[in-house]
Parts: C-alpha cells; structure tokens; sequence
C-alpha cells in the first residue's frame, strides 16, 4: 500500500517536470515552424512579386474576413416542416404488442404543422476541450436541450471521451440527428424501444484502435432517467451501455460498417396508460431490468466513391430487448402485483438509392416481433388477457416509401407514403410532404 | 468459444501487423492525389503516404468512411488543401479518429491551399451564390508555381517532425524544386499557344490553370459553384455557346460527363477532358504527368478549333 502510494507521488512530482519538458520541445518545434513558415512566405512574396512582373493579369489576394465575431462559435439551424395526411386518427396511436414509451411515438398532427427548430451551436473551448449544444424548439415554443456535451480527444491515443447530454451510440441511426434522417420518421424498433432516440445524461469513452481496419469500442454511463429506464433518486448512474463497430473499403466503390451493442437500464414504477377488460383506464407500472442488444450494418456504394452522380445506401438494425421484473395492474385502484418477463425483438431494413444528382428515392421495411410476454397476474387466474389490451399479442410493421429532392446540401424537399400497421385493428395510410433546410455554417454529414 | 477468441485473436493480430509501419518512414495522410503526389515527390521513401481520394471522386464530397478514419487514427502528418475545400468530410474525421496530434495548428497539420496567396476570396459571403468558400478558390494545385512553395513548405514541416532526417529532406527538396523549375519553364514555353483560350469549365477549379497559362475563363457549366445545371440552365449556355463560340468546354475527370457531352452535340465546341489530379487519366501518374496531360489536352482542342 505504501509502495503504491510513494509511486503515485513520485508520478505527481514528475509529472510538472515531464510537462516543463514537453512544454520546451512544443516551444522548439513552434519556433522551427515559425521560422520555416516565414521563410516560405518570404520565398513566395519574392516569387509573387516576380510574377507580378511579368503576368498582365491581377491576382487579387486579401486575406479572409475577419473581425469581432472571428472567434464565434459555428452556429447552424434547422428548420423542418411536415404536411401529413393520415388514414387513422394519430392521437390514438400505438405500437401494439409492447408495453408503450411516455415519449410520444408514431406520427404527429394531421394536416400542415411546423416541426422541430434545431439549432446547433459548437466550438473549441480551448486547445483541451470542445462543447456541442444542440436545442430543439417546438411549434408550442417549447425547447428541449438535445444536446450538450464536452469533448475530449487524445486522454491516450485513438480515444474520446463525451460528457454531459448526448445521443447514445447504440446501433447505427440513432446518433443521427432527425434532420439528417433518410426518412420523415423514426424506425418502428427505435419508437418501440428508445421511445424515438435513446439520449443519454453521462459519460461516453470510444477508444479507436491503430489499426488500418476501422475497429472502435465504447463505453457509456448515465443517468438513465428516460424510457426504457426511469428517474431513480439514486447517487449511482442507472444505465450502462458497451458498443463495438468494424468498417472499411471494399473496393474502391463500396465501403460498410458492422456495429453490435448492449445496453442494461432499470425502470421503477415507470407508468402507462391501458384498459381492462371492460374498457375502464388503467395505470400500469413496470419495475425491474431492462437489456437490450442490437447489430447494425450499412454498406454503402458509388460509382468510383464518386458519390456526387449516382450513390446506393442500404442499412439495417436488428434489436432485442429482455424485461425482467414485476408489475403492478391499475396502480390507483385495485393495485395487482405480478411478475413481468417479456423477450421482445424488432428489425427494419432499408434502401436509399440517389439515381441521378439531387435527386433519391428510398424504400423501408420495418417489423416488431411481440415475442413472449408473461403476466404474473394472468398465470395465477386474477386477471385476464384482455385485461391487459396493449399487450395482446401482434406483430406490427410498416412500408415506407420516399422520394426526395434536395436543390442543395442545404435544403431538402421530401414526400413519404408509408402503409403502417403498428396498431392491431387499423391498417393507417400515411402521405408526408417535409422541408429540411438548414442555415449557417457547414454540418459535415457523419457516414 | 475457444476457437471464437482464436479467431478474434489473430484478427486483431493482423489487423496490428497490418498497421506497422513499413519501415520508420513517416506516416502521411494526404486528402487528394496531389498532396499524395507531392509528398512522395520532395520525401520519396521518407514518407508512407496514403491517399483518402482519388481523382475520380469530387474532393468537396468525400464520404467520412471508416477506413478514412482509421487511417486518420495512424497518421503522423496529414496535408489537406483546407481553405474549407474539406469542410463537408475532414472535421468529422477529425473528430473520430481520437488523435489530437494532427489537429489544425499543429506542425503534424498542413492546409496547403492556406500556404499560398488564393485567387478569388469573396468579399461577401452567402449561400445565395452557391457554395462558397469564404478563403477563397481552394484548387491551388494547378498553378505548379504554387505547388512548388507548398513542397517546400511540406519538407520544412518533414524536417520538423521527423528531425533526425531534416537534411535529407531540404535536399531532396532541393532536387526537387530544381528539376520542377525546368519543367515549369518547358510547359510555359510549350502553352505559349494557350494565352487567351477562351474556355468553359464545369467548376471553378481551374481558375489557377487558367491563371497561370492566361486562358479565359469565360463562364462555368455550373449555373453557381456546386449546383449541378439543369436542363434550363445547359439549354441558355447553348444560346450563349452560339451567340459567343468559345475555344473549348471543359471538365475534371470527377465530373459528370452528360452536361459537357450534351453541349458539345448541341452545338459542336470542343471539349476537354482534364485530368484535374493525379490519376485523372490512364497515363497521368504523378504531378509532372498531370500538366503534360493537360497542356496536350488543351492543345490539341485549341489545335483543333483553329483548324476548323
């Protein structure tokens, strides 16, 4: 102990001296730079001027605008808006078959509504740290932070580390910001088993090993305050989350990226909303273990990666998701209590193919499978299944299809018409027609 | 299970020996062909360089894949043209690739366009003229002037990194830079005929080209930079190609083919495919091959022309 412990000092005292020294070749290797740099520029003012001299034309040079604001964060907006034409009633919508998210799922407001307002702002803090705020205003004029995290690069080589408020990066698409989505809505899988998008109040490390294959790890705690979990008014983090990708080239057309990820949450008293068997509203609420699993995979080609003409785009997630704990039937009336076991999966799959500059058309698969749901109370006879409507048992999915048209990278028009049977009863046929656009400075489009 | 890690094992083990170092050359990560092409030029087997892009794929719009990434992670110098060229790809590899010691400001670090002076900087930038880069016209490399003090800027950041070699470097740049003047001076001599060849380029990435030799760029297939023109747009240029004939339309090997093809039917213009980087056309295999290649091209059009 005490040998451990007259190390960890001995490290302590080296370390500022081990930083003097670093400090001392930054500083070297800054003059040499400065120096090399002014003697290139002398060279080229010589060569200019020589140029000068003998070209008739004018070369106008000045340097780049700068002023007050040189130092501003790059600040970016997104403006959306949908019109939505929708067969079935979208108040009443449902996944049926699982036990429903609190966030809202499935399709908003009939008719003409504006979506969400995005805006981004990001910046170096200092030659340590980088901060990220994404907010979302409503069409209410309600905002919510997305986003809000730290950056770390470099704690030892190949690693980041993220911390505050940030999507999770379970699977594929669900770091993906709405805005750049490939369809107006979410995946069945992630509406039935993030509740939209799984974000997360915590740390994140990624570690990217020095390999010419792309092979990257991450580790992620938090929070875990939202669907599937709950708040828990407790001092530990509640949800824990691992990831792994694999990617490269294949060719010089095509390139891919496999991902598989785990996540573990717990959810206490988390509540929805059902009816029992004779129709009267019931509040339900879970308690116990929530594990989730997933594989994800896009593979993406262009004719010589030349992705600007022609460019195909396919991608795929498969999730499974294990509930393990009790719940409680109508929690404000009759309080029944019973085991909870439900082993559910769900998968989508799709195609967005741009076949000539600007413009793309995109199919989807998508499909829930309820698996097995086990009710305590059903097994001893104090209820029934009916009692319980949401979860009966049904298998939803959904066709999408899209074409769209961006005039620029920065604006983008979209019609999707989708054939949705996530409820049990009503088969609901959907007509969107979107705008994204997005103002200020250059995102950069993750693959 | 056990065959599982053994697997696993031996691919990580690969994948390791695949990343070693050939030999202690250093590690250069280069955007486009050019970069590439010059660093392997002025460092020969100094450098181990890897190209993220080929002349075939447009260097505003390269996907930020994994490989790039990862090769990224590796990299020891990465040159860029910058001047917001990249701005839509570099970033996010940046971001993911965890490794800080190639961050912009450092001398592992080169923006090659921001190492010499840039022809058109706006003096007003706004989305509403397309897609403009506030630093200016980023295809420097077709003005082999500018690509000679860039080499020698590239060598000067060699010597700096990779100390132990540093006079191995300055004189291999020296070598260098020698025999490019000579071939500057010859391609000067041989495009004499280009001065005031009136041309029509895809894109604004031959301003330098057509500075250096003194052609005249008269107008761009493109009706704003980065806009592809649509059919209303190439029929007006018809118009305009009739009303005002030009030496030669042209465009760069990454370019669509139909708009330029599609002119020349309409209205008989020469038309020049230009190679634009290395590896732009079967026999333009480094830097010296690309202005050959391109001062032929345009030749032979202009020849052409004139004989009509």
């Amino acid at each position: 102990m005490k040998r451990v412990s007259s190390v960890a000092l001995a490290t302590l005292l080296q370390l500022p001296l081990g930083v003097a020294a670093d400090e001392a070749d930054e500083l070297r290797a800054e003059i040499a730079l400065l120096k090399a740099d002014y003697t290139a520029r002398i060279e080229q003012l010589e060569s200019r001027l020589t140029a000068m001299e003998s070209a008739t034309g004018a070369a106008a040079s000045t340097p780049p605008p700068r002023g007050n604001n040189a130092l501003n964060p790059a600040i970016s907006l997104i403006l959306e808006g949908t019109y939505r034409a929708l067969d079935a009633n979208p108040d009443n919508y449902r996944i049926d078959g699982f036990v429903p998210a609190e966030e809202a799922v499935g399709p908003e407001a009939r008719s003409a509504t504006l979506g969400e307002s995005e805006l981004t702002i990001s910046a170096n803090i200092d030659p340590y740290f980088s901060g990220y705020f994404v907010a979302a205003f409503d069409a209410e004029g309600g905002a919510e932070v997305e986003e809000a995290n730290i950056t770390h690069v470099g704690l030892v080589p190949g690693a980041t580390t993220k911390f505050g408020r940030f999507l999770s990066g379970f699977g594929y698409q669900n770091e993906i910001h709405a805005h750049a989505w490939d369809f107006v809505d979410a995946p069945l899988v992630h509406q039935a088993f993030f509740g939209g998008a799984l974000s997360e109040d915590g740390l994140q490390v990624r570690w990217l090993a020095p390999t010419s294959l792309f092979l990257e790890f991450g580790l992620e705690t938090g929070l875990g305050d939202r669907f599937p979990g709950s708040a828990r008014n407790r001092n530990r983090p509640n949800s824990f989350a691992a990831f792994a990708h694999l990617g490269g080239d294949l060719g010089v057309s095509s390139s891919y990226r496999f991902g598989t990820s785990y996540r573990a949450t717990n959810a206490f008293d988390r509540a929805y909303l059902d009816q029992d068997a004779v129709g009267e509203e019931t509040v339900n609420a879970f308690t116990g273990d929530v594990r989730q699993w997933g594989v994800d995979a896009v593979w993406k080609w262009a004719p010589n990666g030349n992705s600007g003409v022609t460019n195909l785009k396919l991608q795929a997630e498969y999730i499974r998701v294990e509930s393990d704990g009790s719940l409680v039937f109508d929690v404000d009336g009759r309080a029944i209590d019973g085991e909870f076991e439900a082993d559910q999966s769900g998968w989508y799959a799709q195609a967005v193919y741009q076949f000539m500059p600007r413009w793309r058309v995109g199919l989807r698969y998508d499909h829930l499978d309820a698996g097995s749901v086990r009710l305590g109370q059903i097994g001893s006879g104090q209820l029934a299944a009916a009692d319980f409507p949401v979860l009966l048992d049904h298998d939803p999915s959904r066709v999408t299809l899209m074409f769209d048209f961006s005039a620029t990278e920065f604006s983008r028009l979209r019609l999707q018409l989708a054939e949705d049977r996530a409820r049990r009863d009503t088969d609901d046929t959907q007509v969107m027609l979107q705008y994204v656009m997005s103002l200020g400075s250059h995102g950069a489009h993750k693959f | 299970m056990q065959t599982h890690m053994k697997i696993s094992t031996s691919l990580i083990a690969s994948a390791w020996l695949l990343a070693a170092p050939a030999n202690g050359a250093v590690k250069v990560f280069a955007c486009e062909p050019e970069w590439a092409n010059l660093v392997e030029l002025t460092a020969g087997d100094l450098a181990s360089v890897y190209q993220a892009s080929t002349a075939m794929q447009d260097p505003h719009r390269i996907e930020a894949r994994p490989s790039l990434i990862a090769q990224m992670r590796r990299a020891q110098l990465v040159i860029c043209t910058g001047a917001d060229l990249e701005v839509g790809w570099l970033p996010l590899l940046m971001q993911s690739a965890g490794n800080r010691d190639v961050y912009a400001g450092s001398p592992r670090f080169i923006a090659a366009a921001e190492l010499v002076s840039r022809l058109e900087v706006p003096t007003t930038v706004d989305r509403a003229a397309g897609d403009i880069h506030p630093g200016g016209n980023p295809h420097v490399h077709l003005d082999p002037h500018k690509l000679a003090e860039i080499a020698q800027a590239v060598a000067e950041r060699l010597a700096i990194i990779d100390a132990a070699n540093a006079e191995e470097y300055r004189a291999r740049y020296a070598a260098f830079a020698q025999s490019w003047r000579d071939a500057i001076a010859g391609w000067e001599t041989k495009a004499q005929p280009l001065r005031g060849m009136r041309i029509v380029p895809y894109h604004k990435d031959t301003v330098y080209l057509a500075h250096w030799l003194g052609l005249v760029e008269v107008m761009n297939i493109e009706p704003k930079p980065g806009l592809p023109p649509s059919a209303a747009h190439l029929a007006g240029l018809v118009d305009l190609l009739v009303a005002a004939p030009v030496d030669a339309v042209t465009r760069s090997a990454y370019q669509d083919p139909k708009p330029m093809n599609w002119l020349r039917a309409q209205t008989g213009v020469p038309t020049v495919e230009l190679p634009y980087t290395v590896g732009g056309a079967p026999d333009v295999d480094d830097l010296y091959a690309l202005f050959d290649v391109t001062i032929d091209r345009l030749l032979e059009a202009r020849g052409r022309h004139d004989g009509d």
